[in-house]
């Protein structure tokens, strides 16, 4: 039983962070109704500038905040180069679009940093917990801790700021809330701000766990189904489906892998993701959208 | 709500502007100039090197647009598992002419199209209950599974090491085609027929119920247009072409293939092919597979025309991708329509061009 119950909490933690990917969709999601599949680009692109910047003596604060203006100044060149000239156009092709982002976006971090994997020492050592019996991975810990205070902060700021309220209004209704003189295209850049800052953090966590590589941008396809469990809107659902993901892909794995031969980690999320959508195609937060013709 | 009288009113107008019409501006004899120059000039004339490095990645890239365009550009589902299709398509054609003796290959590609038609009405069993982004779920699924089950299961390449195929003898009426021309006459002749059966279906009522779902599916289903059966004949229709497609890919152009060849690279390069070439369109993802084929050979060439260094050869892959990702959302911002749609204003503007500029 308690292989079991390391396994289960392996597969929570692993889950938290595939939550801190699909947080920054969540973000985009819910103020522009864009599914951003760039995501994981932006996430490749923060982690490769700001490991490239250390490596090149930059302190590891002044990496930091050099990373998140990048982010920003990505943030700013999408508002103006993809979202205004293609507002108010179907939202697959805005998908469509942010998929040739993401293209850009994966293409210029390997051309300006090179395609090596690059090490990234956060000084969290990574050394296994006794709690009770179990062994817990300290670095998950303090994943888990950053995605949950990251989890408060972004529904502090949604529940409590004026941004926030300005956000959700525009989440709600983009036409009402332009009537009463909301500026679309700022609350877009700071959504996509906060996204690029979002990338950031799980760009770091994820780079200090499996070096700084290419492979960071396809972990959009773990976020994926963890979404459409989730819903595309509600942080706390991308938490939830996080965890639900990473638990019972682990548990697959280990108790229904060798049944079927290994290696049902990259399959399995999705046909969970299928299930949960035959059942309830808004996902489990999503709330359910009613068509006018 | 402006929008969806719009689209209401296009649909309509499009009917009756088209009814039952060859392609404008098509005449008989450039039809028959072109299959003559396409089937008998090129062959004659064609070096070893551009069959097998340009021409037959060509054809059948643009193939496997057109099983895209089918169900993208004509019955607006989004699919990102095209490559899943294209997959099961070659185990199938292989493993027919592999275990039925003496079964013709066009038989063996027909069939492992229809095999694969069955896959993906299967894949697009989800699409009756969710829309949308929800989709790529279903096709992501298929993308990722399907090489799973072939490198998994030892019989579907017939007990190989690590799940290689290669292509079988090609002789079609006892003409033996594994030679480059051949191959690509192999090629040229069934992406020749498959995509005028294209045309022809979204032409006709099925197509028409295809634009209805993908321009307004709640109007279709209040229309009392059968939403469900269109959905999932735009699936089946897509994934027989894209099946063939996937055995072309394996048979006529690589030769051996693993289950992987067909991964979600290749998936997005098939769908920016069709967002290139022109969502919707038959005649598009030629073009856009022309493009996509000869993008990587332009870079190079510029690469190696400038000052030295001036591209390092390794960020050759990067610049595609930036250049490729660029091209997508201008395209999608300034011509939705695609590189057709430019040729076809080119085309009008050169009739016209003494009286308008």
């Amino acid at each position: 039983m308690d292989f079991f119950f390391e396994v289960l909490v392996g597969g929570l933690l692993a889950g938290v962070m595939y939550s801190m990917v699909a947080i920054g969709f969540v973000l985009v999601h819910k103020a522009s109704g864009v599914f951003n599949f760039a995501q994981g680009a932006m996430v490749l692109f923060a982690a490769l500038t700001f490991v490239s910047l250390v490596e090149r003596g930059w302190p590891f604060a002044a990496a930091l905040l050099a990373t998140l203006v990048a982010m920003v100044g990505v943030a700013v060149a999408v508002g103006r180069g993809v979202l205004r000239p293609l507002a108010a156009r179907p939202p697959i092709v805005l998908f469509m679009a942010t998929l040739g982002l993401s293209f850009v976006l994966e293409g210029l971090a390997q051309w300006l940093w090179g395609a090596q994997v690059h090490a990234l020492d956060l000084g969290i050592e990574d050394t296994p917990l006794d709690m009770g019996g179990l062994l817990v991975s300290r670095f998950d810990l303090v994943a888990a801790g950053v995605a949950a205070a990251l989890v408060a902060v972004l529904s502090w700021g949604f529940h409590r700021t004026r941004a926030g309220l300005a956000l959700r209004a525009v989440a709600d209704d983009p036409l009402a809330a332009l009537a009463v003189g909301i500026d679309l295209e700022r609350v877009g850049r700071w959504v996509w701000s906060a996204a690029g800052a979002v990338a950031l953090v799980a760009g770091l966590l994820w780079g200090a766990r499996t070096g700084v590589q290419f492979s960071l941008s396809l972990i959009v396809l773990k976020a994926l189904p963890v979404l459409i469990i989730g819903g595309f809107s509600s942080v706390a659902g991308a938490l939830a489906g996080g965890l639900l993901v990473g638990a019972s892909e682990k548990l697959a794995e280990v108790y229904a892998g060798p049944l079927l031969g290994g290696g049902i980690e990259n399959w399995f999320p999705y046909v969970l993701a299928l299930l949960c959508l035959c059942w309830r195609p808004q996902g489990l937060f999503g709330e359910p959208r009613v068509q006018r013709i | 709500m402006t929008t969806t009288f719009d689209v209401a009113a296009d649909w309509t107008a499009a009917s009756q502007a088209r009814p039952w019409r060859a392609p404008a501006g098509a005449v008989p004899w450039a039809w028959g100039l072109g299959a003559l120059l396409a089937f008998g000039l090129v062959p004659a004339l064609g070096s070893d090197y551009v069959f097998s490095a340009v021409l037959v990645p060509w054809l059948v890239l643009s193939l496997a647009g057109v099983g895209q365009n089918l169900l993208t550009g004509c019955a607006g589902q989004l699919s990102v598992g095209s490559a899943a299709f294209m997959c099961v398509g070659a185990f199938a054609s292989y493993n027919l002419l592999l275990r039925v003796p003496g079964l013709p290959l066009p038989a063996a590609l027909a069939l492992g199209g229809a095999i694969t038609a069955l896959f993906g009405a299967l894949v697009g069993l989800p699409s009756l209950r969710v829309r949308g982004f929800y989709l790529i779920a279903a096709t992501l699924a298929a993308q990722f599974f399907v090489p799973w089950v072939f490198v998994r299961f030892g019989w579907f390449s017939n007990f190989d090491a690590s799940g290689v195929i290669s292509a079988p003898p090609l002789r079609v009426a006892g003409q033996d085609l594994s030679h480059p021309a051949g191959r690509y006459l192999l090629t040229l002749t069934t992406t020749a027929v498959l995509t005028l059966a294209a045309g022809a279906l979204v032409r006709g009522p099925l197509g028409r119920q295809w634009q209805a779902v993908r321009d307004m599916e709640t109007a279709a289903a209040v229309m009392g247009l059968p939403v469900a059966a269109a959905k999932l004949s735009a699936f089946a229709a897509s994934s027989f072409v894209l099946g063939v497609a996937g055995a072309l890919w394996a048979f006529a152009y690589v030769g051996t293939v693993e289950p992987h060849g067909f991964d979600l690279a290749r998936s997005f390069q098939v769908l920016f092919i069709v967002i290139l070439g022109g969502l919707g369109s038959i005649a598009g993802p030629f073009l856009g597979a022309a493009f996509m084929v000869l993008l990587p050979i332009a870079l190079s060439n510029l690469a190696g025309a400038g000052p030295a260094g001036w591209i390092d050869a390794g960020n050759l892959p990067n610049a595609e991708k930036i250049v490729v990702g660029t091209l997508i959302i201008v395209f999608l911002v300034r011509e939705p329509d695609g590189l057709w749609k430019l040729v076809q204003t080119g085309a009008r503007r050169c009739r016209r061009w003494p009286l308008r500029p």
